[in-house]
């Protein structure tokens, strides 16, 4: 490969300044039996970034995320981890690098927390190195940075929504994966819970520089917490960038369908969108 | 020192593994059951032995006679059943792991039913009053049993198994695949004259009462073969028991692992079912129960082997011995125990449903 040598070190130089690229969608077309649901789409997920994918159901938000984790083969186009087609990983090397949980996962009955976070780290084990030093270290430290430590003994079953999804958290932690794909981590979770996952989220991408890309829909969280917004709709990229610049009334119309205001947040300067209901929608000129 | 509540580590060497009491005691303690029912099932009969002679008997002591009688007549039958059983609660426990549904079981999905067609095809066509000639004595009826029950789930396979394994469907196919075959089954029996369709019966009802040590030694290579293979394979189990996408995440590849098992655990099935006939239920529960006592995630590898062999040596010295002068059929004990069992676990599953 010592021909496309000089274009990558020109690319080097130009954009000295900008992170590595980790994820690259190139064309890529997803889509389940007949039905294509991503169309030709292009986008980086840059080193240490934390990006929010935003836009309405069934626009392909979920799809594009599983493909990012190799949970989806690409009909058409490909998906680069840090360069390499990721269908030619092997499954293992995928999973020790990028970490994912999806929306709606499943536990064996009667698990306890410490039991599921630690399955976090299979990845990392073999046959008969089955919990080590090092596991057990990171367990901790994961079952400590999601408040779940004291919830260890206890069963899944036992706890609440928001405790449940911290500890489903935990164990895409202990997987201990330089990216992390959340797919609506703050689903079924109350405002309070929200903020907390969220909270989380932002600190693990400020203390350890994970690159995270999530799933949200509550809009103005996207905002907040993420650098970066990507608004999808009908399977292609409608917006991307900083969430100023992404979150516009404009954007919203055009994206979702969705009459609203959007003002900014006095303390952070984050956009907040405030949509609007019918009546004052026919009040309005 | 513990760092993870719940998780104490051992450690030697590179090898590294979480101490939990549970899963060491409750195997020995099968262990335990199963070595009592062999002294039990060596001691009844015509000519009863003391538990002491017995296993003084075993160890190689005690007189002549009492050693002929221990070794060559009843032992092969609790070693038969031990080897059976261990097969079918191992079978059952990898079906039910990587299925992740606790109906998963070789008489659920057709391989059983696959092995009785393929059992009772030879005994019918093979030849009359129990002499089995031409083409079919060379397959003889265990091979047959194993060439049906691999059939079988081979048909499994390409109508379901194929487009993912969890959920209902595998288990409708193989409700279905079963029903069919038990339809070929009761054909046969109907076409078979009256001797042969008998000595079908018993087959077909699982039983050790032809056991010897020649039945015992092809159960017993498969086990040892096939056991270390399912514990190797067994490393994905924990992760395997997640939701797919949540198992993929952790690196575990769903398609070649899960075939690797599946074969494993067909086999297993396969070369029990051919020793002894298919011996109801004790794939279904044992791995069940154990999953219970263990407080596992997903059904533990050797405590349901040991569960089934001791299930299924237990259940032959009691339908020997505890119904006077009828003697039962293993098969038939087994399914009586765990019919109300099976009932339970889908009345329980439905109100976990709703």
């Amino acid at each position: 490969m010592t021909h496309t040598a000089p274009a990558s070190v020109r690319d080097d130089a130009l954009d000295a300044a900008a992170p590595a690229v980790r994820l690259r969608a190139e064309r890529l077309t997803l889509g389940y039996g007949e039905r294509a649901v991503v169309h030709d789409l292009d986008l980086d997920i840059p080193d240490g970034s934390v990006t929010a994918v935003i836009g309405p159901n069934g626009c392909g938000k979920s799809t594009l995320l599983r493909a990012f984790g190799r949970l989806m083969k690409p009909r058409g186009g490909r998906v680069l981890l840090d360069g390499t087609p990721l269908h030619t990983l092997p499954t293992r090397a995928v999973a020790a690098t990028v970490g994912l949980l999806p929306q709606s996962p499943v536990a064996p009955e009667g698990l306890t927390v410490a039991d599921l976070v630690a399955r976090g780290r299979h990845p990392h084990q073999s046959w008969y190195r089955r919990w080590s030093a090092h596991d057990e270290e990171v367990v901790e430290r994961a079952l400590r940075a999601t408040g779940t430590f004291e919830l260890a003994e206890r069963t899944l079953d036992e706890l609440s929504g928001g405790q449940r999804q911290r500890a489903w958290i935990a164990m895409a932690l202990a997987q201990d994966t330089e990216l992390l794909l959340l797919d609506e981590p703050t689903n079924h979770l109350d405002l309070a819970h929200q903020i907390e996952v969220l909270d989380l989220v932002r600190e693990l991408h400020q203390d350890t520089g994970r690159t995270v890309v999530l799933v949200l829909h509550d809009l103005s969280l996207a905002a907040r917490y993420a650098d970066r917004l990507v608004a999808m709709r009908e399977g292609r990229i409608a917006a991307s960038g900083p969430p100023a610049q992404v979150l516009t009334e404009e954007l919203l119309g055009e994206v979702f369908g969705l009459r609203a205001r959007v003002r900014h947040d006095e303390e952070t300067g984050a956009p907040l969108v405030v949509p609007l209901s019918r009546h004052q929608r026919t009040a309005a000129p | 020192m513990s760092r993870v509540p719940g998780r104490t580590p051992v450690r030697v060497g590179p090898v590294s593994a979480v101490w939990r009491p549970r899963t060491v005691l409750v195997p020995l303690a099968m262990a335990a059951a199963l070595f009592a029912a062999i002294v039990a099932g060596s001691g009844r009969g015509d000519f009863p032995l003391s538990p002491q002679e017995v296993v003084t008997a075993l160890f190689g002591g005690g007189d002549s006679a009492a050693r002929l009688v221990v070794w060559e007549l009843r032992l092969p039958r609790s070693v038969v059943g031990a080897l059976v059983g261990a097969s079918l609660g191992l079978a059952g426990a990898i079906l039910q792991g990587i299925a992740r549904n606790p109906l998963a079981s070789p008489d659920i999905l057709g391989i059983t039913a696959g092995a009785g067609v393929g059992a009772v095809s030879v005994i019918v066509f093979g030849g009359a009053y129990g002499s089995v000639s031409g083409p079919l004595a060379d397959i003889g009826v265990p091979g047959a049993a194993i060439a049906g029950a691999l059939l079988a789930s081979l048909a499994v396979y390409l109508l379901a198994v194929r487009r993912g394994l969890s959920g209902y469907r595998v288990l409708l196919v193989g409700v279905g695949v079963n029903a069919a075959l038990t339809s070929v089954l009761s054909w046969l029996l109907i076409k078979a004259d009256i001797v042969d369709a008998g000595r079908a019966l018993i087959w077909l009802n699982g039983s050790l009462n032809a056991a010897n040590w020649d039945i015992a030694a092809p159960a017993g290579w498969a086990l040892v073969l096939l056991l270390p293979a399912a514990l190797l394979l067994s490393f994905q189990f924990g992760a395997l028991a997640f939701d797919e996408d949540t198992a993929r995440g952790l690196g575990v590849r769903m398609t070649g692992s899960r075939v690797a098992l599946l074969v494993t655990a067909v086999l297993l099935a396969a070369t029990a079912t051919a020793a002894a006939g298919p011996i109801a239920f004790v794939a279904l529960a044992c791995p069940q129960l154990a999953l219970r006592l263990l407080r596992t995630g997903h059904p533990p590898l050797l405590a349901s082997m040991l569960l089934g062999a001791a299930v299924t040596v237990w259940a032959d010295v009691l339908g020997r011995t505890a119904f006077g002068d009828v003697e039962l059929p293993v098969g038939i004990l087994t399914a009586a125990l765990g019919a109300p069992y099976l009932l339970y676990l889908l009345v329980r599953s439905g109100k976990a449903r709703t």
